[in-house]
């Protein structure tokens, strides 16, 4: 019945299987190793410093500042996480302490389909209703000429596509908060509020921030939906409604053209290594937060 | 004192509901505006043919070659993904039960790497394949989308195979199975509705990722035909005729973001219905 017997089968199995753990934990060295690699001519010629803090972008010069993306990555992702960490936050209590249980099983599909919807679709969404919002009702609100495609774009559109994910720990979060605690509490004649508020949120507070942080490592290299609505000018934004360019962008507008330029191209490969490594941190340092939830 | 105690819980209860009720009208709002634009240039011509000359000017032709490429690609990706993953899975569920540090360790890695961007992805990808002197084509696509969902796929595979009981392993050995018998015969069978969950789950991220395949896959105006040519994907069809300065095109772009959303929502709902369907073999404890 079949072409190899009991214990050979197991070898090839077991091999199979050793074979593809090797790959997952070389990965991550792989994304490291690669990219640096890629990155390194760019290196070997400036600092660190100079890269990060220079304003002028003018690959055909040689120069290479990466300033300006950077703060547009630092103030979209910002925003965005200022908008809907409470909107999440007021949502998971209002789901796990207050709604009926019904009611979980609504939002569960909902939380789903919002984190299944592609970025590219994001990024129509926010051209269709968010960039026609800004430059006809909320620009001329302030007082201020704009034609909609700006880092608050980039930022709504960022904030809804985070809601999903960041709610999503929260919910756990909040589920794994004892019901005996709760208990105690009320029988100790405290409301609900107090309850949530002096008990809940407490305990949960290191979960919280962890949910916020991951949110903000997604936030910071998402690419399509923020480059389709942000502008895409590099110079340094002075407001919300300036136009702006994000480094996770910057790679995936000229990534073209860049043959042509040895340096150019390093230039794009050492973006791709800012992010791994600010999603590598902020991941590894939210991990410290949520530990004590017994995650694993 | 009660007073105003009072007050806050109401203000804050209000407030909540306004959150949430607003979380599930963004829900609505971007699905009747993608729907309500998408509608009015969707076409059977755009489904079923592939760009003629001067598509990308308003003139005749579909999006057929992305649908296809697009579909083609998650395939290939989904199902690369599952050979490495499932292994990978079991083999930490199995054979490594015993060694929870070390598993702990590995789930710490995955879900690191979950964490990492897709246009990271995309970057390393193109490295990998001037590395290894590939073009821009399908192949490469697949590769570099396949480790992109390859955490996503082991993790919320390993969510549902450690919750297998204890019980059911030591009867399995009892009868005088070995591991590998065990995780591939018992372990899968026993975890079925959630490993269907997790591959459509990774396919649904698989067909909708664009950063991705930006620079591996490229993009072509004819069908794939082979896995060394390039293929065009539905996000960066979307992205390219919405770049288009000629309305016909840019509506064209909303029509294939709703053939997007509804593979999307397809994907999503069978993950939902199939999972129900069997939970059936499942022994319960």
């Amino acid at each position: 019945m079949y072409l190899l017997n009991r214990q050979q089968r197991h070898v090839v199995n077991y091999s199979w299987m050793l074979f593809s753990l090797l790959i997952i934990a070389f990965l991550p060295f792989m994304l490291f190793g690669g990219l640096y690699f890629k990155s390194f001519l760019l290196l070997k010629s400036y600092t660190l410093k100079d890269l990060i803090f220079s304003h002028s972008w003018h690959p055909s010069r040689g120069e290479f500042g990466f300033y300006p993306f950077i703060l547009g990555s630092v103030w979209v992702t910002l925003l965005a996480i200022l908008i809907s960490t409470p909107i999440c936050l007021l949502t998971a209590i209002n789901v796990t302490q207050y709604a009926k249980k019904r009611f979980l099983r609504i939002m569960h599909p909902v939380i789903d389909i919002l984190a299944g919807i592609p970025s590219v679709v994001y990024g129509v969404w926010g051209i269709l209703v968010i960039v026609p919002f800004i430059s006809r009702y909320l620009g001329p609100w302030f007082g201020v000429q704009t034609m909609g495609y700006s880092i608050l774009a980039g930022a709504l559109v960022l904030s809804v596509m985070i809601i999903p994910f960041i709610l999503n720990i929260m919910i756990e979060i909040f589920r794994t908060i004892p019901t005996e605690l709760k208990e105690a509490t009320l029988s100790l004649g405290a409301t609900k509020w107090q309850m949530v508020k002096h008990v809940l949120l407490r305990k949960a507070l290191p979960g919280i921030i962890a949910s916020v942080g991951f949110g903000l490592a997604r936030a910071f290299g998402e690419t399509m939906a923020v480059l389709m609505v942000v502008g895409n000018v590099i110079k340094v934004p002075h407001s919300v409604f300036d136009p702006g360019y994000t480094l996770p962008a910057l790679i995936a507008n000229n990534y073209g053209e860049v043959l042509s330029i040895p340096q150019y191209d390093s230039a794009l490969m050492f973006a791709a290594l800012l992010l791994l490594v600010v999603s590598l941190f902020f991941n590894l340092l939210m991990h410290f937060f949520i530990a004590r939830y017994n995650k694993y | 004192m009660k007073r105003t105690l009072k007050a806050e819980e109401t203000f804050f209860r209000i407030f909540m509901n306004i959150t949430t009720g607003f979380i599930l009208i963004i829900l609505g709002i971007i699905i009747y505006s993608v729907f309500e634009k998408g509608m009015k240039a969707l076409s059977w011509e755009m489904l079923t043919s592939v760009p003629s000359g001067g598509y990308y000017y308003g003139k005749g032709g579909g999006i057929l070659n992305a649908i296809v490429g697009s579909l083609v690609l998650a395939f290939g990706a989904t199902i690369l993904a599952f050979l490495i993953g499932l292994p990978v899975a079991l083999y930490m569920n199995v054979f490594l039960v015993r060694r929870k540090r070390l598993v702990n360790l590995i789930r710490f890695i995955l879900d690191l790497i979950w964490g990492v961007p897709s246009i990271v992805y995309g970057a390393f990808g193109f490295t990998l394949m001037v590395f290894i002197g590939l073009q821009t084509s399908l192949l490469a696509g697949i590769i570099t989308v396949t480790l992109f969902i390859l955490p996503i796929m082991i993790r919320s595979m390993d969510e549902i195979l450690r919750t297998v009981p204890m019980g059911l392993s030591e009867a399995t050995y009892s009868l005088g199975s070995n591991k590998s018998e065990l995780a591939f015969k018992i372990f899968t069978r026993q975890s079925v509705s959630g490993i269907i969950t997790a591959v459509l789950l990774s396919f649904g991220r698989a067909i909708g990722d664009a950063a991705s395949v930006l620079f591996t896959a490229g993009y072509t105006d004819n069908l794939p035909n082979s896995l060394m040519e390039p293929v065009a994907t539905l996000p960066l069809s979307i992205f390219f005729q919405l770049a288009s300065p000629v309305p016909e095109v840019q509506a064209r772009a909303y029509a294939s973001a709703l053939v997007l959303t509804v593979i999307i929502l397809i994907v999503s709902l069978f993950s939902r219905g199939l999972g129900k369907r069997y939970h059936k073999t499942k022994i319960n404890f």
